[in-house]
């Protein structure tokens, strides 16, 4: 009997974890509050279970436990609510909502209320990224290459039109859905790269972070199967993921994707992300953004079986994503395979033609451009531009990779 | 005759309103209301919630677009409106000239069409 509980809750909590930590922060938007009323859950299960027996419901159990020490947890610090507008819209979809059958993911649901039409566009990514994912604006701002200051007066002003205006925060009509999805997919994306962006092995929690967006991505795929842009965006954040290891080696350190150990590839991960993009293709053309994305990614993914890269390839898939999604990074990435096919000289006038307003705070537009100036043996330039990156970047790894570069320029 | 007032307030108009009723701009509201009231003249009209909770919806080939904020954007935004029964236009230019509002921001007054109203709920009186 013993073991038995013990096994269950083991099963329970590997299968179903990620399910009832979204349902529980789907109310909080704290994920980590979550997990710890989680946490202290599957605690009350290991000493319950063996003694009371393994409830019908497992499942259900665990997450009216865990909602019991989560409504402790908000009490303690109901004084110090910061969105009071969102939590109440949140506590007023409480009854709908509370069938612990079947267990919905919560949080994707919220994904596409914040996508509400009545909203400004621009704002649906950054609104989801805080009120679902629970970010500060301060780290969203880079993602949406915005001032903290700048983000943080317009979430208000998001937040206060949902409330004034009375927006509806339930889930919408099934027909909405793919309407409001390019936001959904534009915050999971960008949730992933802010992950991504801060793995540095001390940051647990921006690590969490691309492992959710993930994670979101491949629940959507369940909820909206037909949709090709979903495929199109798992199997970028897929070939993303990837190289994980090779773009932060064990021993720390920061190693650009040219410059990375296709041995060091997950074999697996790129499978499933030629499978996904595949399948994108078989039900969507012409192609959209993240299957663009995705594809370009496909083509340095080849470099594991190849042993080059197909700069002219990717260069023709950039020039077609910026006619459908004109980003900051789709620029960048076009003037990189432009220098690599067509020489650096190219690659630097595309640079050109962004700066300044484009790149003026933006790391990579100044690290891709000092790495273009000293191919063209332009060194004063390069130096110059390689400290611009190194003022704009945080991250320990990357300055490492970026003064020694600068050094031997 | 009837004419409608719409009412656009200045930024600082639409902050003043968050006095909780107090401050000098409410107060102004309120005398200039009462008397409306008081002179007979007043039919209807209310306070719009500041422009930053606006919507606007246009629909086009059978397709709903809405869109966040308002129809036009400018400085002085559509705070409100009032409805008056007035004898003429001179005695609506005089009440819009009394409103708050007008001191700063402005107040512009429309006749009600009276013949479109009747075609429109009453169809078969008009036919």
């Amino acid at each position: 009997m013993t073991q038995d509980a013990r096994e269950t809750i083991e099963l329970v909590a590997r299968s179903a974890y990620g399910k009832l930590v979204a349902y529980l922060s789907a109310r909080t938007r704290d994920v980590a509050a979550a997990e710890d009323a989680l946490g202290e859950a599957l605690l009350e299960a290991l000493a319950a279970w063996p003694r009371d027996g393994v409830p019908e419901q497992p499942e259900g159990w665990l997450l009216t436990a865990a909602r019991h020490r989560l409504l402790d947890q908000q009490r303690r610090r109901r004084s110090r609510e910061r969105h009071e507008a969102v939590l109440a819209s949140l506590a007023e979809g409480e009854s709908a909502s509370a069938d612990p059958e079947g267990l919905p993911d919560e949080r994707l649901g919220l994904f596409f209320v914040c996508a509400h039409p009545a909203l400004d566009p621009s704002l649906h990514a950054p609104l989801m990224l805080q009120v679902v994912l629970g970010l500060e604006a301060a780290c969203i701002a880079p993602a949406f290459l915005v001032s903290p200051a700048a983000m943080s007066q317009r979430l208000v002003r998001a937040k206060t039109k949902i409330r004034e205006a009375a927006i509806p925060f339930e889930l919408p009509e099934e027909r909405e859905l793919p309407g409001r999805l390019d936001s959904v997919l534009e915050a999971l994306y960008a949730a992933y790269g802010l992950g991504w962006d801060a793995i540095q092995g001390a940051d647990d929690a921006a690590r969490d972070l691309a492992e959710e967006a993930l994670w979101l991505a491949r629940v959507l795929l369940q909820r909206m199967p037909e949709e090709p842009e979903v495929r199109g965006l798992l199997a970028l954040l897929l070939f993303c993921e990837s190289r994980r290891a090779a773009r932060r080696p064990a021993g720390g350190g920061y190693v650009p994707l040219s410059e990375q150990d296709p041995g060091l590839w997950s074999e697996a991960l790129i499978r499933e992300a030629e499978a996904q993009l595949s399948a994108a293709a078989e039900r969507g053309r012409p192609r959209a953004r993240f299957q663009l994305e995705a594809a370009i990614q496909s083509v340095h993914a080849d470099r594991r079986r190849t042993g080059r890269t197909e700069w002219g390839a990717i260069a023709l898939f950039y020039a077609e994503l910026l006619h459908l999604a004109p980003t900051l990074g789709a620029r960048i990435g076009h003037a990189v395979a432009v220098a690599e096919a067509r020489g650096a000289a190219e690659g630097l006038a595309l640079l050109d033609g962004l700066a300044p307003a484009g790149g003026s705070a933006h790391q990579p537009y100044w690290a891709v451009r000092a790495h273009l100036l000293k191919r063209l043996e332009r060194r004063a330039e390069a130096a110059e531009a390689y400290d611009l990156a190194l003022e704009l970047t945080r991250d320990e790894a990357v300055r490492r990779f970026l003064r020694e570069r600068r050094g031997s320029s | 005759m009837q004419y409608s007032f719409l009412i656009f307030e200045s930024p600082a108009d639409f902050e003043a309103r968050r006095t909780d009723g107090e401050g000098p701009y409410v107060a102004a509201w309120r005398r200039y209301h009462q008397a409306l009231v008081e002179s007979g003249a007043y039919l209807g009209g209310a306070p719009l919630k500041p422009v930053a909770t606006a919507t606007t919806v246009r629909a086009r080939d059978g397709k709903r677009l809405v869109q966040d904020g308002p129809f036009a954007e400018s400085k002085e935004q559509l705070g409100g409106f009032i409805l008056l029964e007035l004898p003429s236009l001179d005695a609506a230019l005089s009440w819009a000239a009394r409103c708050p509002a007008a001191a700063t921001g402005a107040v512009e007054v429309r006749p009600i069409d009276a013949g479109m109203h009747e075609t429109i709920c009453n169809p078969s009186a008009s036919a």
